[in-house]
This record gives structure tokens, C-alpha cells and sequence, in this order.
């Protein structure tokens, strides 16, 4: 078990500065959004989606967290814009895949994605990393209350 | 037991004591343990594990409901942990204690038995806040069930009960007021004697909360005059799933069963039942029987050592690591009452608690990290979570040394 495997570079940096961070302005087009909760440790996220057909047009995230969930957030984010949904749940599979098969191969489509790939060696942490992912899915399927880890 | 030689006049030994316990010669993530998380759970030494032991291999039955021998041998030694619990507490009579799963079950057995049949409109329950969600949240269904209301004294920046706005709290209206007497996300040592006898004087009722009191400070029932006091075993050494209501004589007997089942009737027959005498009354089903004979080599063990000597160890440890933390750029600690015990929350800037967690624990170091069952707490000063350090009887400086180093490294690795 090694820390740096963990907080690798692009994660301390997504931490420290998350990108697509804020909420989306309502601006005459649809945004949904829903909330995540992570009870054990208190992180709590709001995801933002702006579709435009079944196409990801824009998506963005407020919240507090710990740096996994935070950066994992950041990350999904860039990784998700422009993708239509179903490619999008494609990469929720691979990113669910990577933090939880211990010997899964991170493949070229998950991009920086793949950065994650160290939390599976901390079994308590890979509800860290799967928050935002499951908060995105409730806010493309609209209305749905807060997600919750527990 | 080697330890017994530390409180014959020698300096506290802690290394000594630490042998007593095989877990801390394990070693985490390639370190050496050091645990530092006694207040979630402490854990048990030798006398304890070979106690419970020997009772599953020498004494095992159901209690009382055998004539032959292993039932009495079983019977024997869990009334012997209580009459073992009487003392350690000074409590009148074992007809007082009453053998529960732990803090969390006793305090809802006062809710149900005593606070829910007796309260309604009008009354108020009194808490600090500074509780555990387990003195929390059984009474908000009390409140829920019977009309009564919840009121809560505040704290101040340092964690500590304000006491002006607690007598102000503390009217006519009050029935029952439950605090703890030391506060487990902070370690706020709260003034539980004024508490109980300014409530007292205002005709309610005191239930103390002493699941973090009792592993550091030696709790005298009578001389307190608490009504009722709850306690867990796994947080003084002794196993999981046994704790303690202490409750005066005269409200047990006034209470209704709140479980019903075997061992807690006298009499059964589809029309109407008997109840037991006290205590049993409370205590429907088979009981943690080694649970109680853990507990009681607990108290064996914590006496043993000296609860004094071990509260004045505590201290000094509390003391140095302080003041080692508060010289870590970026650390805030969170609760500095003036009366503290055991306990060290804080946090680090730019790193969550969480995170935190995981580098100590990467470094052998085990904190608890998280609100604690205290959300309320986290609320108040504005954090999501914290890191909490607690030490117990097996501390040494070397671990606080090795906790200051690891906190060190959470700052190396977010740079």
C-alpha cells in the first residue's frame, strides 16, 4: 500500500483546484441537478448537468469533500462533457470497473481518469471516488432526491 | 498480572502496560501500531481475553435456569460481574445495575421505560450540545412518541457548556436532563456534580452519559447522585456488546419492562404476566454472560493499574501532544475546554479529515476520523469532520511522537 499510488499528482491537483467548479446559471435552459452524500465522512456534492438532447452540453459541481471525492469529481467532469449519455454511463461502467476489480487494466478511453486506479488498494475510500459518478447518474435522471453512499 | 506492580508507588509504566495487550504488538501497513482511537473502542488485555476464555471453557450454561452445575457455575459468574460492577461504581445494591449492550441501549432504555410514559406536553428534556447522537436521538422519539420537547444548552467556542445558558434552560418544565460527562468529540469534561445538583433542586431527574468518563476517572454513583448512569465495557477495556445502566432504586422500580421475554417475568400465562424482581426485570433473554465476565475483568485490570494513575498518565500525554500539535503549521484543534480528557480533535488546513485518516493510517497510525456521532458538534464549528486522537492506560510518548510525525506527512504528501 503505497500513498503516492493514492494521491497521485493529478489527483492533489484536481484537489486543489477543481475544475468546472460552481453552479450552472440557469440561463433559460434546463439544468438538473441532484445532491451526494457521503455520511461516514460528510462529504456532500451537487452535481449540475445542462443536456442538449442526449448530449452532455455542460456540467459542473459545487461541494466539500475529501481530495478523492473532490478530485474525482473535477475529473469526471472534464471527462464527461460533450459525451451523450450512453457514453457516458460506458465510462461510469470503466470507472466502476477500475476502483473495484483489482485487476483491472486502465484502458486508453479512461484518459486521466485512470489516475483513480490507486483507490482500490483502500477499500474504505472507493465510496470517496463513486460519489460524484452516482450524483451525475441521479442528476441525468432528474428529480431524484439526494444520493447517498450509505 | 505484571501491571499490578505499577501502582505500588513506581511511576506509571506504559510500556509495561502496553505488553498487556497482543494487539498493539501488531503491526499496520509495515509500521509498528499505534493506536490512538481508544474513545471509538479501547482494547482488552490479557486478563480480560483469558477471563472470557476460561468462562466458555470452564463455566458456559444458560443463567439462571439450570440446577445443574455449569448453569450455576454461569449464574455465579455473571451476578458476580454485577456485584463487581456495584463496587466499581458504589452503587447501593446490584438491584440498581442493570446489564444492557452498552451506552446506546441504556440511555433508550430511559427513554422508553421511564421518559416515555410519564412525559407529555409541556415537560422538556434538558441536553447539552455537546452529545452523542446516542443522547440525542432517543429523545427526539420520546418527544416524537410522548409531545414533550427537547432543549438544548450551548456550548462556546472552546466546547465547553455554558453554564449560565443551562440554568437558564433549566426550568420548572424540566423532567429529565441527560448529558455526557465527558464530551466524546471533544473530551470536554463537563461539571456533572452541579449539573445534578442544580437539577435536582429543580425536582428533574439526571441521566449522565459516561461512556467516555469511566476508562479515565473513577465514577462514584452515590457520592455523584446521578439517577441514572450508562456505561459501555468496550470503551474500558473489557469486550464489545456489554454495558451498564446504573439507575437509583426507587425509579427502577417505578418503571415498566421495556423488552419482554424470558428471565425478565415471574409468572406467564396468555391472560396476564408477572414481572421479575430488579434488575432483571430489564433484562429480557439471554444476556452477554461473557460479556459481563470480560467487563468485570476489566474493572479488575483498571483497578489494578489505578484509575488515578491512569487519568494522570492520560493527561500528561494529552499535555504533550497538544502542545506538539499546536506547533504543526495548519493545525486547528477543535475543543480546548479548560477541563479536558483523553481526547484531541482537530484539523489540518487544505486536508480533509478523511484524507488525514489514511495517510496515519498508512504511517500504522489509527485515529478516528469523521463527526464522531456528533453532527450537532461539527455543525457548531463549521467543519464537516475532524481527526481525532484518544488516548488510553497503553499510550506511550513514542506515540505521540509517531502521531505528530505522521500528521507531518499528510503535510509532505498535499505539499
Amino acid at each position: 500500500m503505497d500513498l503516492k499510488d493514492l494521491y497521485r499528482d493529478v489527483i492533489l491537483d484536481h484537489n486543489r483546484q477543481p475544475r468546472n467548479f460552481g453552479p450552472i446559471e440557469a440561463d433559460g435552459a434546463e439544468v438538473q441537478h441532484a445532491e451526494g452524500h457521503n455520511p461516514l465522512c460528510g462529504d456532500r456534492l451537487t452535481v449540475y448537468v445542462r443536456l442538449n438532447g442526449e448530449r452532455v452540453e455542460d456540467v459542473r459541481f459545487v461541494g466539500s469533500g475529501c481530495a478523492i471525492s473532490t478530485a474525482s469529481a473535477s475529473l469526471m467532469t472534464e471527462a464527461v462533457k460533450g459525451k451523450d449519455r450512453a457514453a457516458v454511463a460506458r465510462l461510469f461502467d470503466r470507472v466502476h470497473t477500475l476502483l473495484t476489480h483489482a485487476d483491472a487494466e486502465p484502458d486508453a478511453q479512461l484518459g486521466k481518469l485512470a489516475a483513480l486506479s490507486g483507490v482500490r488498494e483502500f477499500p474504505a475510500r472507493v465510496k470517496c471516488a463513486t460519489l460524484s459518478w452516482h450524483t451525475l447518474n441521479a442528476a441525468l435522471e432528474r428529480g431524484a432526491a439526494t444520493v447517498s453512499t450509505e | 498480572m505484571a501491571a499490578n506492580l505499577s501502582s505500588i508507588g513506581a511511576p506509571y509504566d506504559a510500556a509495561r502496560v502496553r505488553r498487556d495487550f497482543p494487539i498493539l504488538a501488531t503491526h499496520v501497513n509495515g509500521h509498528p501500531l499505534v493506536y490512538l482511537d481508544s474513545a471509538a473502542s479501547s482494547q482488552q488485555p490479557l486478563p480480560v481475553l483469558r477471563a472470557v476464555e476460561d468462562y466458555a471453557r470452564q463455566s458456559h450454561a444458560n443463567v439462571h435456569r439450570g440446577v445443574h452445575a455449569l448453569s450455576q457455575a454461569a449464574t455465579a459468574a455473571f451476578e458476580g460481574a454485577r456485584e463487581r460492577v456495584r463496587r466499581f461504581i458504589n452503587a447501593r445494591s446490584t438491584r440498581e445495575i442493570v446489564f444492557v449492550r452498552g451506552t446506546t441501549e441504556a440511555i433508550n432504555l430511559v427513554a422508553q421505560a421511564y421518559a416515555r410514559p410519564r412525559f407529555g406536553p409541556g415537560d422538556e428534556i434538558l441536553i447539552s450540545a455537546l452529545e452523542h447522537h446516542a443522547n440525542i436521538v432517543p429523545w427526539q422519539m420520546v418527544c416524537q412518541q410522548s409531545g414533550c420537547t427537547l432543549k438544548v444548552a450551548p456550548i462556546n467556542r472552546r466546547g465547553e457548556l455554558v453554564y449560565e445558558e443551562f440554568e437558564r434552560l433549566l426550568g420548572a418544565r424540566t423532567r429529565l436532563v441527560a448529558v455526557a460527562q465527558v464530551s466524546n468529540a471533544l473530551g470536554t469534561v463537563l461539571p456533572v456534580a452541579r449539573i445534578v445538583a442544580d437539577a435536582h433542586a429543580r425536582g428533574a431527574v439526571v441521566l449522565i452519559d459516561g461512556a467516555q468518563a469511566v476508562p479515565h476517572a473513577r465514577v462514584d454513583a452515590r457520592a455523584l447522585g446521578a439517577d441514572f448512569y450508562a456505561f459501555s465495557g468496550h470503551k474500558m477495556y473489557a469486550p464489545t456488546g456489554i454495558g451498564v445502566l446504573y439507575a437509583r432504586e426507587e425509579l427502577l422500580g417505578s418503571m415498566p419492562p421495556w423488552q419482554g421475554g424470558g428471565d425478565m417475568i415471574r409468572t406467564v400465562s396468555f391472560e396476564q404476566s408477572t414481572w421479575n424482581d430488579l434488575p432483571w426485570r430489564f433484562e429480557a433473554g439471554t444476556p452477554n454472560i461473557s460479556g459481563a465476565v470480560g467487563l468485570a475483568a476489566a474493572m479488575d485490570y483498571l483497578e489494578s493499574l489505578g484509575i488515578e494513575a491512569v487519568a494522570a498518565h492520560e493527561s500528561r500525554l494529552l499535555a504533550l501532544a497538544t502542545a506538539a500539535l499546536a506547533r504543526v503549521p495548519g493545525v486547528t484543534l477543535v475543543g480546548t475546554a479548560a477541563h479536558k480528557a483523553s481526547v484531541l480533535s482537530f484539523t489540518l488546513a487544505g486536508v480533509h479529515a478523511h484524507d488525514l485518516g489514511t495517510i496515519l493510517d498508512a504511517e500504522g497510525v489509527a485515529v478516528r476520523t469523521g463527526h464522531h456521532c456528533a453532527m450537532p458538534v461539527m455543525t457548531f464549528f463549521g467543519i464537516p469532520a475532524t481527526a481525532r486522537a484518544s488516548f488510553g492506560c497503553y499510550n506511550t510518548e513514542e506515540d505521540v511522537a509517531r502521531f505528530i510525525a505522521a500528521v507531518g506527512k499528510a503535510r509532505e504528501v498535499f505539499g
